[in-house]
């Protein structure tokens, strides 16, 4: 019977394809916006923990408060006595310690005179120890637009933005002001070893890269650093593994009455990236939703369509002597086979599709010319084994529930009228 | 008639509700309709024969009275009883043929044998003897729509004599066809009646059919006006 009722499915192509081409459609989009939602959620994530929340972050409380200032007066101290406890207590973690500081470049002319001047945002990470991992982190290597990275003291890379922005090269001096972490006037000269571009607006505007062993000596935090960072291994950000270090942290370090003594908190507890995540799993799950609720009804009118046209067939069923439960379950069969091909389908193109966008992304920097925030300009798919499935709740919940309820009028067919309406 | 009583009606009455009251199709019909019979109910539009013919077929249920369909009381199956009668022991033959478009002449023929659940081969056999009575051994592959309209209703007749079916309730089973074309119809059906000895109930109007019965039931406003036995 079943046999019998498929070569009906693919033999009519009013009852197969259309169907299966809206399924396909559905699912297709699903997948794809499941995949471009973790795409966005994953960028966003490894963009903020690379340059700035790590998977977990350690600070004073009173620079956590203050954070948006970076207050480095409320810096770390004691950090080498610290690092070495965190790399023994917790030998998985990657640890690394830096000072972001804001301040003014300058770009003296000839003369030693300001020719050009503008805010910079200043990151100070470990790139002349010999140890490459923050290099690696921030991409400095593939970011490179002009010159190269700094290899001995004094030198510095500024983003390649901000090198036009001040009429800078390569080989150009250019000096720093800012306040040091006692406040006082800070003033040191560096020689731009080279240009970036992280392809982030909020970095590229006006960022300026310094070794951590350089701004600690011009902003006076010798044995200090604003927040120390902490990478899980794989350097995945896992939301469990994360809390499972701020556990075993706060029972290392339990709380005191020291208010500079270091707190931990993990990346979802900063910059609302918490509450992102949560509202992107929300959105995912209404988009899942919509396309039920959305596919439901277009399958449930195909359905009333596909009744009016399949009429005397159904007439033609219940009078040979198939019952209206049997009728109906049939309908039902069908909808699963076209839910299923559907699925598979949708899956498949939406898959293809994510894939694409997994490898080349979708570059929106020219949308975000004026973006403050830390987002990334290419934003990319990401398919994880939930997208492998995740179609097939919008594509077969919609075609059976679209179904079931038009077939319920199956139910209202009266057999005594059966002859007239077959000879009608 | 033939011995054995498939059908019995006994008092049988149908009333239909209609906006103004309503409307009673069947007034007290009695009649028995045995083995082998090739009988009609004829009359003229709106005197109750295709209701007649629903009510035999378990397709509807009395208001009043009895009908007992091969030992059946219609009244007391409910929705599922009913079908696994129509799909066991009755055949339909429509007007209009009905035949299911998208599905090859075997495949029609055959639909009938699937509800009843029996295997391929049997299934097999079955469709190409009936196929082989209809003479239609040529058209198995092909769609309804590659057929003309006596072609179409041979199918459906094969497709209601495939079970071999104790009765075939035909309703105007050759309005829809040419003199010569209908001529054959009811010719197969009479070869069918006596070689297989089904019992054919038509509800018509149509001299040709009236012409080859062996008994005609004529009713007039729902109730039997004539039950005469034709000597041919």
């Amino acid at each position: 019977m079943i046999r019998f009722l498929f070569k009906g499915i693919f033999r009519d192509r009013q009852r197969s394809l259309l169907p299966v081409i809206v399924a396909t459609i559905g699912v297709m989009l699903t997948v794809t916006l499941f995949c471009w939602l973790n795409g966005f959620l994953n960028d966003s994530i490894e963009l903020n923990a690379r340059f700035s929340t790590g998977h977990v972050k350690i600070m004073t409380a009173p620079y956590a408060k203050h954070i948006d200032q970076v207050p480095n007066d409320l810096a770390l101290t004691g950090v080498d006595t610290l690092m070495k406890k965190l790399k023994s207590d917790f030998p998985d973690i990657t640890w690394e310690e830096r000072i972001h500081f804001g301040g003014l470049i300058d770009a003296p002319d000839k003369n030693g005179e300001t020719r050009e001047q503008g805010p910079a945002i200043g990151f100070g990470i470990d790139m002349l120890s010999g140890d490459k991992s923050e290099i690696g982190r921030f991409n400095l290597v593939k970011s490179l637009r002009r010159g190269r990275l700094p290899e001995k003291p004094g030198e510095i890379l500024i983003s390649e933005l901000f090198s036009q922005k001040l009429k800078v090269n390569p080989g150009d001096t250019v000096t720093f002001i800012g306040s040091t972490m006692n406040g006082a006037m800070a003033m040191a000269n560096f020689k731009i070893a080279g240009t970036i571009s992280f392809g982030t607006i909020g970095m590229d505007r006006g960022s300026v890269i310094i070794d951590l062993k350089d701004i600690r000596s011009v902003l006076d935090m010798d044995n200090a650093a604003g927040e120390i960072v902490g990478y899980l291994p794989g350097n995945y950000y896992d939301e469990a593994a994360a809390s499972k270090v701020v556990r075993r942290f706060h029972m290392l370090f339990p709380p005191s009455n020291d208010e500079y003594a270091p707190t931990i908190v993990t990346l979802s507890e900063q910059n609302n990236l918490g509450q992102m995540m949560g509202q992107i799993k929300q959105v995912g799950g209404f988009v899942v939703f919509v396309f039920v609720l959305s596919m439901s009804l277009v399958f449930w009118n195909a359905g009333l369509l596909g009744g009016l046209r399949r009429y005397i067939e159904f007439g033609t069923r219940l009078a040979i002597g198939e019952d209206y439960s049997h009728i109906y379950k049939t309908m039902i069969y069908e909808s699963i086979l076209i839910g299923i091909v559907g699925s598979i389908t949708g899956t498949i193109v939406g898959l293809t599709i994510s894939l694409y966008l997994q490898n080349h992304g979708l570059d929106i920097g020219s949308m975000m010319k004026n973006a403050s925030i830390m987002m990334p300009a290419v934003f990319h798919a990401r398919i994880t084994p939930l997208a492998f499935f995740i179609g097939f709740i919008p594509g077969l919940l919609s075609t059976v529930a679209g179904t079931a309820l038009s077939g319920i009028g199956i139910y209202k067919r009266k057999t005594a009228q059966l002859f007239k309406e077959l000879e009608a | 008639m033939e011995n054995s009583t498939l059908i019995s009606i006994e008092a049988l009455k149908k009333i239909f509700p209609t906006s103004g009251g309503k409307f009673t199709a069947l007034n007290g019909i009695n009649l028995t309709i045995g083995k082998a019979e090739f009988t009609g109910v004829v009359g003229p539009s709106g005197s109750g024969k295709t209701t007649l013919l629903n009510i035999i077929g378990s397709l509807d249920t009395p208001s009043e009275g009895r009908a007992v369909v091969l030992g059946q009381s219609i009244s007391d199956l409910n929705v599922k009883q009913a079908a696994l009668l129509r799909r066991s022991k009755l055949g339909f033959i429509f007007q209009s043929y009905n035949l299911l478009p998208v599905y090859t002449v075997f495949e029609n023929v055959e639909f009938p044998l699937l509800l009843l659940k029996l295997d391929e081969s049997q299934r097999k056999k079955m469709v190409l003897e009936s196929l082989e009575w209809l003479g239609l051994t040529d058209k198995i592959k092909s769609k309804p729509a590659q057929l003309s309209g006596g072609e179409c209703q041979r199918v459906a007749i094969a497709r209601a004599m495939v079970k071999k079916p104790e009765i075939v309730l035909a309703d105007e089973p050759t309005a829809n066809l040419d003199a010569a074309n209908s001529h054959n119809i009811l010719k197969t059906m009479v070869q069918l009646n006596n070689e297989l000895k089904t019992t054919f109930v038509f509800a018509t109007h149509d001299d040709k059919v009236i012409s080859y019965l062996k008994r005609k039931i004529s009713l007039i406003d729902g109730k039997v006006l004539k039950d005469e036995i034709i000597k041919n």
